[in-house]
């Protein structure tokens, strides 16, 4: 029960809500516009990267020495593309007993685990180098971080007015879920990650989300049933919606290396790929940019997921008398948790690395879903709080 | 074998566990192979697959005649195929494989009702679709979690985690006492690798390079440093650091099977058991006083804790007003309890997720409800029956449903009779046509119990065990009004019911309220946990720690000038990696101060290279993969046939890497400026070919090999 000014205030973070809503969609169309700005440019670094690879086999074949090893001579031109093209690392100022004195970083050579696609160049994102496209671009970052400020506050907002964690209903959670997606997304930019091309899947599904969580599960409950009442719920629901938020993106940069990985396979064996996927494909990091970004994510949230899920069989114990039930939603994250424990594992199995472990990852994530909609919603739990 | 099946599929780096190295990697072995196991490896082409020479056995060796002959060979085909079997299971596509199957097996169980967690729904669903249950029934499918086949999956899994562990951790010991493997003869073909030229003597610069990797807490072995005054072109430095990550990994496994043994045991040794007490009673902790009382199969009924508790009040709080309306705020239960032996009770209070812990038992609030109290008097002016009778809630504003049996009941003629009233308590009461008597509030605002009576047999003495919350009116006859329509009071406490045909009153007295409690005592809560931390804490090293190797290389060339080459080796390639790479290379510039070369382009852009340091922050991990660079430790150009890391130590470091000087387009020589790299192609075939007759990346094999046996 609220006090009128603990109401007014709840109303004041729903609008803030809304307002969140209206940005989020003019950053989406910023985004969109962006992305047919960049369209202009021909950007096709892909394809001359693969062919300049297959001339650079070609040309060293005649040498003889390098026409027995096709890998080498595939790089090779690479490596000349390095040598030209690749800058020096940054120089150093070491300072010492007053007299500055600048030195020159030697220059570390990399290979990644994928040394047949490393030599790719990642996209130049989504305005393709285009100037105006950029603009929008930033227009669309801008927007995105004014609309976060906003969504973040009707969560603190509602946190304070109902005086308890923010997340004790699918209204809630679901808010604050997209919140901290977002979050994740501009944190990765401020940290310097070429990530902008997440935007516009992103906020189209944040406005989705949103969508859902005003109309379908809305609901003007306030109160914390007592079973919920708990330090736990912050804990455990807390962790929850930040892994499920991470494994978003994570599962976002997995579908985009699945295509990206088709694009860059089909231009290898010299297809043509169509021209809106070279449009758009082209702009984007490449597979192994993608996958490694989606490791990351993968790799660093899961001992996290494995956490919150301790976490929610110690306030079972305490709430219920015993830590693991199978319940629904406990089977469900254990179906979740071994997903992510197989995907972790192909990526150590020969023949299930790239596509097959993306699978997983894919399929890890949807059991996340459906442990988050299908079990609220449908079956019959003890953890069925929807308030639905 | 299955890790060499699909060599196209093996990914592009074609580090995935070629050949022989397969078995090794998926067991993440970083130390040579035994010759038994390079045996059985050289064997496996021909492994059980079939196909092999008439009178062989699966596993080699020709069926001598006799009896002695027929024994050895079924010995070897036993033992070879007890190895083949093992050898799979332990693998990490089979790891993987259980894994999921073991989450495939999980769903089922979440969508059919199962008996432990939902009894109500599986009995709903036997009578509503009897086939189907029966089908369900064979499959075990209302107990999957306790199924033969969810067993099996887990159980294998858990074998082959254990057949995984063991040997990781004996090679992981094993490590801990060696030293770091020294520089490979091509530090090159490394996943990061620098070089530079200096004026600095090799001897200085390796010192220098020793005592900062040692400083930055790698393990490190300067032991091919050239001796001070001795005459030698150059050495080398080799160190690892991060075998936090190993420790991890291990750890987490490890973790596990302590955690399944901790499930297990708490399966076994639990005992659970509810309690309905009415406020003002109170409960012993004996199993007769149970409601009902499950435990595990090794649970002895004596380990009971001993206590008794009185429920003194029950405070219970709900919403007022706002949409909330009639939703709970809070419940507590007050008690005093005395434990064996205790002359006064302790009073404490239990709450819904704040159990209360008495010895090894803990006492958890589960439900509440009202008990209205009546009195019945016989149609003899006896007291049959007094007291509070548990109603049970039907919906959350406390509608209850419940029944009164009244077995020493005396009719009016004098013959012994039972008397039953079955209906509603309503602690906030209202009437509707569709709803008849129902609450609209869980508080007792406006309380009202609604009764009809029967009596006759209550079929008690048929000796089937019955509800009490239930009514059989079988063999009862229920009272009625002169138009022969059901009787049905609604009572006021304090009101009375004066029964037709001087059967006798009831009284509605007043009402209590109910708590029900479960007691429960848990075994192997405090292992679980243990496991769990030490999983978390295992999982985050060994997915957030890198172990890699750097090597530092500094050799005197014809010219005078001292060639610095560095080099690192991640377990798995990360970004932290090469970064870390440069920032030793940079530590080490003011022992060794990169030449400046005539035509070098100073003007050059600052930032890091996109390509190769982008990401730099994040987990410091990548790929988990790539167990094959480890297994090689000498580095991918030394391991030839017959040389293991072992003999690769023997031999002399070598020269200049042989990438130097050969014409490469990019070379330190071509470009000048010592800071362009080798062709990262040829680095890339590195790790790979690092086993012999790899079947994965035959690009990458030939080529590179016969160029190191130029050396
Ligand atoms: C209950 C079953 C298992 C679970 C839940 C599980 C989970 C995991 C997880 C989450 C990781 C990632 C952490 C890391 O990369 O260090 C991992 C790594 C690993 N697991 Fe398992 N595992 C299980 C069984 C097994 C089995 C049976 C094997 C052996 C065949 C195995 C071998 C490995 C290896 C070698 C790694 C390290 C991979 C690398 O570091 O690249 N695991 N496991």
């Amino acid at each position: 029960m609220l006090l009128a000014a603990d109401a007014e205030l709840a109303d004041f973070g729903k609008l803030m809500i809304y307002t969140a809503m209206v940005v989020y969609a003019l950053a989406f169309i910023a985004y969109i516009t962006e992305w047919i700005f960049g369209s202009r440019s021909r950007v096709s670094r892909t394809a001359t990267a693969l062919t300049a690879g297959r001339a650079g086999r070609a040309g060293t074949g005649a040498d003889g020495r390098e026409a027995t090893d096709g890998t080498d001579a595939d790089l090779e031109s690479d490596g000349t593309e390095d040598a030209g093209d690749a800058p020096r690392g940054p120089a150093v100022t070491v300072r010492k007993g007053g007299s500055a004195k600048v030195l020159d970083r030697p220059k570390v050579v990399t290979r990644s685990s994928t040394p047949s696609r490393d030599h790719l160049p990642d996209g130049p994102g989504a305005s393709g180098g285009d100037g105006q496209g950029d603009l929008y671009g930033r227009v669309a970052i801008s927007l995105t971080t004014l609309a976060f400020l906003l969504h973040f506050g009707g969560v603190i907002t509602r946190a304070v007015a109902v005086g308890r964690a923010p997340w004790a209903n699918m209204f809630e959670f679901s808010t604050a879920f997209s919140a901290v997606a977002v979050l994740g997304f501009l944190g990765f930019l401020a940290a310097g990650r070429k990530v902008r091309w997440i935007g516009l899947p992103l906020v189209t599904t944040v406005l989705l989300d949103l969508g859902l969580a005003v109309t379908v599960l809305h609901t003007e409950t306030d109160q914390l049933p007592p079973a919920l009442q708990s330090v736990w719920l912050w804990i455990h629901v807390g962790l929850a919606i930040v892994c499920g938020a991470m494994f978003y993106l994570g599962m976002v940069a997995t579908v985009a290396f699945l295509f990206r990985d088709r694009y860059e396979s089909k231009l290898a064996s010299g297809g043509t790929p169509g021209r809106f996927a070279s449009s758009v494909l082209e702009r984007m990091p490449t597979s192994v940019s993608l996958d490694k970004f989606a490791y990351r994510i993968n790799a660093a949230i899961f001992p996290l997921w494995t956490f919150t899920i301790i976490a929610g069989a110690i306030w079972a114990e305490n709430a219920w008398g015993r830590y693991w039930g199978w319940d629904p939603k406990e089977v469900w994250s254990l179906i979740t948790w071994l997903g992510y424990a197989a995907y972790l594992h192909a990526r150590a199995t020969a023949g299930w690395r790239g596509r097959k472990a993306a699978y997983l990852a894919i399929a890890a994530f949807v059991c996340f879903l459906i442990n988050y909609y299908g079990v609220n919603l449908f079956a019959n739990s003890l953890h069925s709080y929807s308030g639905v | 074998m299955s890790e060499q099946s699909d060599p196209t599929s093996a990914g592009p780096d074609g580090r995935d566990e070629p050949g022989e190295a397969g078995d090794d990697a998926s067991r993440l072995s970083t130390a040579p192979r035994t010759d038994a196991e390079r045996e059985a490896a050289a064997r496996r082409g021909s492994d059980p697959a079939g196909g092999d020479p008439a009178g062989a056995g699966s596993f080699g060796g020709i069926r001598e005649p006799g009896l002695g002959g027929g024994l050895a060979w079924t010995w070897r085909e036993a033992v070879g195929w007890a190895r083949w079997i093992w050898r799979q299971l332990t693998s990490m596509r089979v790891a993987l494989i259980l894994l999921f199957l073991l989450a495939l097996a999980t769903v089922p169980g979440s969508l059919i009702p199962q008996e432990n967690a939902s009894p109500v729904a599986a009995a709903e669903l036997r009578e509503g679709n009897p086939t189907l249950a029966s089908v369900y029934d064979r499959l075990q499918l209302f107990d999957v979690y306790s199924s033969v086949w969810f067993s099996a999956i887990y159980l294998l899994l858990f074998a082959s985690l254990i057949g995984c562990i063991l040997p990781r951790a004996w090679q992981f010991v094993g490590q801990l006492r060696g030293r770091p493997p020294r520089a490979p003869r091509r530090l090159d073909r490394m996943p990061a690798y620098t070089t530079w030229r200096t004026e600095a003597a090799p001897r200085d610069a390796l010192v220098e390079a020793e005592r900062l990797l040692g400083r930055s807490r790698f393990r490190v072995d300067g032991s091919a440093v050239p001796a001070a005054g001795a005459h030698a072109t150059g050495g080398s430095v080799a160190a690892e650091k991060g075998y936090l990550r190993e420790a991890g990994n291990l750890v987490f496994h490890v973790a596990l099977v302590v955690m399944l043994i901790a499930f297990a045991a708490g399966a076994l040794f639990r005992s659970e058991g509810g309690k309905l007490v009415t406020v003002g009673s109170g409960f012993t902790n004996t199993l007769t006083q149970y409601d009902d009382f499950s435990s595990g199969t090794l649970f002895d009924v004596d380990d009971l804790e001993r206590f008794t508790f009185d429920l003194d009040e029950f405070h219970a709080d709900f919403v007022r007003e706002g949409p909330d309306l009639g939703s709970a705020r809070d419940f507590r239960a007050d008690i005093t309890y005395w434990r064996d032996g205790d002359t006064e009770g302790t009073e404490a209070s239990v709450r819904v997720n704040h159990p209360l812990h008495i010895g090894d038992a803990k006492v958890y609030l589960l439900g509440h409800g009202f008990a209205p109290r009546v009195t019945l008097v016989d149609g003899q002016g006896e007291v049959a029956f007094s007291g509070p009778v548990p109603f049970i809630p039907q919906d959350n504003a406390l509608s209850s449903t419940g029944v009164v049996k009244v077995t020493d009941y005396v009719g009016p003629d004098g013959e012994p009779d039972q008397m039953a009233f079955q209906g509603f308590f309503n602690p906030t009461f209202a009437l509707t046509a569709e709803r008849g008597p129902h609450s609209t509030f869980p508080d007792p605002d406006f309380p009202a119990l609604t009764l009809n009576a029967y009596h006759g047999n209550l079929g008690l003495d048929s000796g089937i065990p019955q509800n009490v919350y239930q009514l059989d009116t079988r063999y009862m006859e229920q009272l009625t009004d002169e138009d022969d329509e059901p009787l049905r009071i609604n009572l006021l406490p304090g009101e009375e019911w004066e029964l037709p045909d001087d059967r006798g009153t009831l009284t509605f007295e007043g009402f209590d309220r109910w708590a029900t409690f479960q007691v429960s005592s848990s075994a192997g809560n405090g292992w679980a946990l243990v496991g769990a931390v030490g999983a978390v804490a295992g999982l985050a090293a060994s997915l957030l720690i890198q172990r890699r190797r750097v090597w530092v290389r500094a050799t005197a060339g014809a010219d005078g000038v001292t060639v610095v080459e560095m080099a690192s080796l991640g377990r798995s390639e990360s970004a932290r990696v090469p970064e870390e790479l440069a920032e030793l290379a940079m530590a080490l510039q003011p022992a060794a101060p990169m030449l400046h070369e005539p035509g070098d382009d100073r003007a050059e852009d600052d930032r890091p290279d996109d390509e190769d340091t982008a990401d730099e922050d994040g987990p410091d991990d990548e790929d988990t993969a790539d167990a094959a660079p480890d297994e090689d430790p000498t580095g991918p150009a030394d391991d030839r046939p017959g040389t293991g890391p072992d003999a690769a130590k023997d031999r002399d470091p070598g020269p200049v890497p042989s990438g130097d000087g050969e014409g490469r387009p990019g070379t330190r020589s071509a470009s000048g400026t010592g800071t362009a790299g080798p062709p990262p192609g040829g680095a890339a075939a590195a790790p790979d070919d690092a086993t012999p007759g790899t079947a994965t990346d035959p690009e990458a094999a030939s080529g590179s090999r016969s160029e190191d046996v130029k050396e």
